[in-house]
Formats: C-alpha cells, structure tokens, sequence
C-alpha cells in the first residue's frame, strides 16, 4: 500500500474541490441568471474539458506549460512557478478538468431559484449581497455538495492527464490511480488490489456522505 | 444509400472478407522502443510480399499480460525478453522466440540545451544545475528505465538525481519529455534518439553497453498466428530488415555490427 501516494490524492482531490468551489459560484449564478449574448459560448467553453479526452488536456499543458514553451519559461521566471511535473502543476489541470463537474449542478441549482424568491428578498431590503448569502446559496445547496462532491471523487479517479503531465514523482504527482497503474505494471496485483479497494472506499465514502449531508436542505430546518 | 444497397453492399463486403481470409494482416505488438524502427521494416516487408501487418506499439510489460488474457495478436516484440519466456511457459507461443536485438540506451537533451555530452556523463555531472528534471522509463516494470538506473548507478548519479528524477510510462513517454523541453535531459532507448522526428528536437550520446546489463529483445510467434504474421517474423532476420534495425542503433543479436 502506497500510502505517500494515497495522501497526494487526497490532498489533490481536496484542494481542488475547496480552491474551484469560489470561482465557481461566481460563474454559474451568473450563467444561470444573465442574459448576456456571449452565454452560450462561455457555457460551451465550460463544458469542453468533459468532452475532451484528458490526453488532448494533458497533451495542451504538457506543450504549452513546460519550461521550454514562452508561458511556462514566462511563469517559470517571473513567479518561480513549474506547472509541469508538479503538484502545482496537476491542481492547474484539475481545475480544468473539473470545470465541468462543478459548475453544472451549481447552475441548475440557482436556475431552480424563482426569480421571485430574489425579488422578494430585494423588496425586503436585504442587498444583492445578502440576498445570495442568505437566500440564493442556502437553496443551491445540494447543488455546492453535489458539485464539491463530483469534483472530489472525479479528481481521485482523475488519471490520463496525470500520466501526462505528473511525471510519476512520489510525494508529489504519483497519485493512487497512477501507483495502482505501476503495481498492475509490475505485474504485482496483491498491492494493486489493495489500493484499487482503498480507493473504492474512499470515493464510496467521499459520495455517501456527500448524498446524506444534502438531503438535509438548511432553509427546511429552520 | 439505399437501406437495400446498402444491406447488398455489407453482404458484398462481408463475402470479400471471408474470401480475403487466407491474406488478413498479422497484427503485430511491438516494444515502444521500435516505434521508428519497425514501420521502416514493415514498409520494406510489404513491398516485397503481398502480405500486410498492423503494428501496435506500447510497453512490453501491457503487451504481456494482454495476452495472457486472450488479446487477439499473432506477433509480439517484447524489449524484455523475460515477458516472452513467461509467455511461452504458459504456453500461449509457438516457440521459445527469439532475440532479434540487443537495445543500446543514450543520453538525450533538448538541442537547445548547453550541456556537453559524453558517454561517462561527466558534461551532465558538471551543468547538473541545469538540469531540473530528469527523464527515465519507469525502472520498476520498463526494461529501458532499468537500465538507465543501472548506468546511472554505475556511474554514481543514482543518488544525486533522485529528487529531479521523472518517470515516464514507457520510454516513449519518457524520450517525449526530452523533446518537449520539458525535462532538460533523460536517458532513452538510443533507436529512439536516432528517429528523425526526434533527433531534430535533441542532441544524443550511445552509453556504453557495459554500463547495464544487456537488454535482449525477443519477438515471438504467438498460437494461431497468421501466415503473415510468420512470414513478417522471418523477413526480420533478412539483411535488408537487419540493416533498418542496425541504422536504428541496435545491435544484432550474438554480437558485431
């Protein structure tokens, strides 16, 4: 059991969901509330990481991001940041990755919002602000759960861009998926078995709390 | 298309098909290592035959075990020559195979870069500042990450490169790494360095064969394979096939050229 790599996951799945879940409120409030023109193609950008195979993402970054590309040595010099080969480097790519499984169920979840409920609320005086504290995000709720939960459990089976771009560095890149990869290599399955279990469990565990803690909607409590 | 023509036209191919079964192409899984080398040999083969291979290329070790589960192939070149023997004491092979090449591995850098190259890896050793990532095949299941590990031991570099060092899945990926400048050096399969498309992204230097124990690569005729599976695992010991593999770094098996 590779437990440095199993901790790699966990912090990548993690972070990912945590760091992606801000900006990711912000757009999909607005895709689901603006009538802007240019919706529809920001929306299409959005949902391509799901259709792209990770190879086309891991393929992009690995050419575009690596120190011998303008970015990557532009980055490199001015930030000291490496996106190629890091952990750094496979949080960028989860939030590209991911996009698509947090910003879906957020924006059906603030779609399902009556533009009346928000009225009402404004009429009462409570600001934009408030409003979207008090009101909007209490009802998206099973939505932030389901998206923070999808984007958990999808970065711990994340694997084709990983190859690609992680480099297979322990601590750092060498994810469960890409250790449980060696192992089957290696021709050793005792120990490929037991991470691909570990690994069950924990995204079984990861969605089960996920569905119990959403079925409890907090304006319905009070 | 009409759904009539068209269902004619299926039974049409389908009966072509059935006819065409004596010349199907021998479906051929290959060691990455031979990604350039082979599809030269295999060219050369169809235009003196009527027969036709499909080549497969990946790791040696993937390769293996898709076989021992049944994966329809009739010619395998394993860069390990172990995976072959293990196969054929499972009886899945016709033969014990046997060795077409013995593989070199070199040290490879992006051209642009201003490390001198020499076969002792004193040049490396001297701009090891330079280098922020090393790119080797993954020594615990790829032959060539093996013995890269070997040389680098041998030459006292193991140690020191621990914390640069980046696998690749295969050496491909690993030779990849190199080309796109995203690892500043690493060391390949020496057919790889030599391929056109990557010798105009890198410099390369050949490693002493006695830096690592010596990787024999052996092809094998799988049960059930093709005529033209068979036909394509005789030409590889002609010297028109000998001379592809040779221009491609690899030594003949049982020594010279």
């Amino acid at each position: 059991m590779d437990w440095g790599a199993a901790r790699v996951s966990l912090w990548l799945a993690g972070l990912t969901a945590l760091t992606l879940l801000p900006a990711s409120l912000w757009m999909s409030r607005w895709l689901a509330t603006s009538t802007s023109r240019s919706r529809p193609v920001i929306e299409a950008a959005l949902l391509l990481p799901l259709l792209l195979p990770p190879t086309v993402i891991g393929f992009y970054l690995l050419t575009s991001l690596s120190g011998a590309s303008a970015i990557g040595a532009w980055l490199a010099k001015h930030f000291g940041l490496h996106l190629v080969f890091t952990f750094e480097g496979l949080l960028f790519a989860s939030w590209l990755i991911n996009l698509p499984f947090m910003v879906q169920p957020l924006q059906r979840a603030f779609a399902a919002i009556p533009r009346s409920v928000r009225e009402a609320a404004w009429v009462s005086g409570l600001s934009t602000w408030r409003t979207f504290w008090r009101i909007e995000l209490p009802l998206a709720w099973p939505g932030v759960l389901a998206g923070a939960a999808l984007t958990f459990a999808h970065t711990l089976g994340e694997f084709g861009v990983v190859l690609m771009v992680g480099g297979n560095i322990a601590g750092q890149t060498r994810t469960m998926s890409i250790a449980i990869y060696d192992r089957v290599q290696a021709f050793d399955n005792a120990a490929a078995q037991q991470m691909s279990l570990v690994l069950v469990g924990l995204s079984l565990a990861a969605l089960a709390l996920v569905f119990a803690l959403g079925r409890r909607n907090p304006l319905q409590e009070r | 298309m009409q759904r009539r023509q068209f269902i004619s036209a299926s039974i049409a191919t389908l009966a072509s098909g059935a006819a065409l079964a004596q010349s199907e192409p021998a479906r051929v899984a290959a060691a990455s290592d031979l990604q350039f080398a082979l599809p030269e040999v295999a060219a050369r083969f169809q235009s003196v035959t009527p027969h036709r291979v499909e080549l497969t290329f990946g790791s040696s070790g993937n390769f293996a075990r898709q076989i021992q589960q049944g994966a329809p192939l009739d010619l395998f070149f394993s860069a390990d020559e172990s995976f072959v023997i293990q196969l054929a004491d499972a009886g899945l092979t016709r033969d014990r195979g046997s060795l077409y090449a013995i593989g070199r591995v070199a040290l490879i850098v992006p051209t642009a870069s201003t490390i001198a190259l020499d076969d002792r890896l004193d040049g490396l050793r001297r701009d090891w500042a330079q280098v922020r990532r090393f790119a080797i095949a993954n020594p615990e299941h790829a032959p060539y990450g093996r013995a890269a590990r070997e040389a680098m031991q041998k030459l006292g570099l193991w140690e020191q490169a621990q914390d640069r060092l980046v696998l690749g899945e295969n050496i491909s990926q690993a030779t990849q790494y190199v080309s796109t400048g995203a690892a500043q050096a690493g060391i390949t399969a020496l057919s790889l360095a030599l391929a056109p498309t990557v010798a105009a992204q890198t410099r390369h230097v050949p490693l002493p064969e006695s830096l690592h124990q010596a990787l024999r690569q052996r092809m094998v005729l799988l049960q059930r394979a093709r005529p033209a599976a068979a036909a394509f695992h005789d030409f590889i010991a002609t010297a028109d096939a000998r001379a592809i593999l040779s221009r491609y770094g690899f030594s003949a098996p049982g020594g010279g050229s």
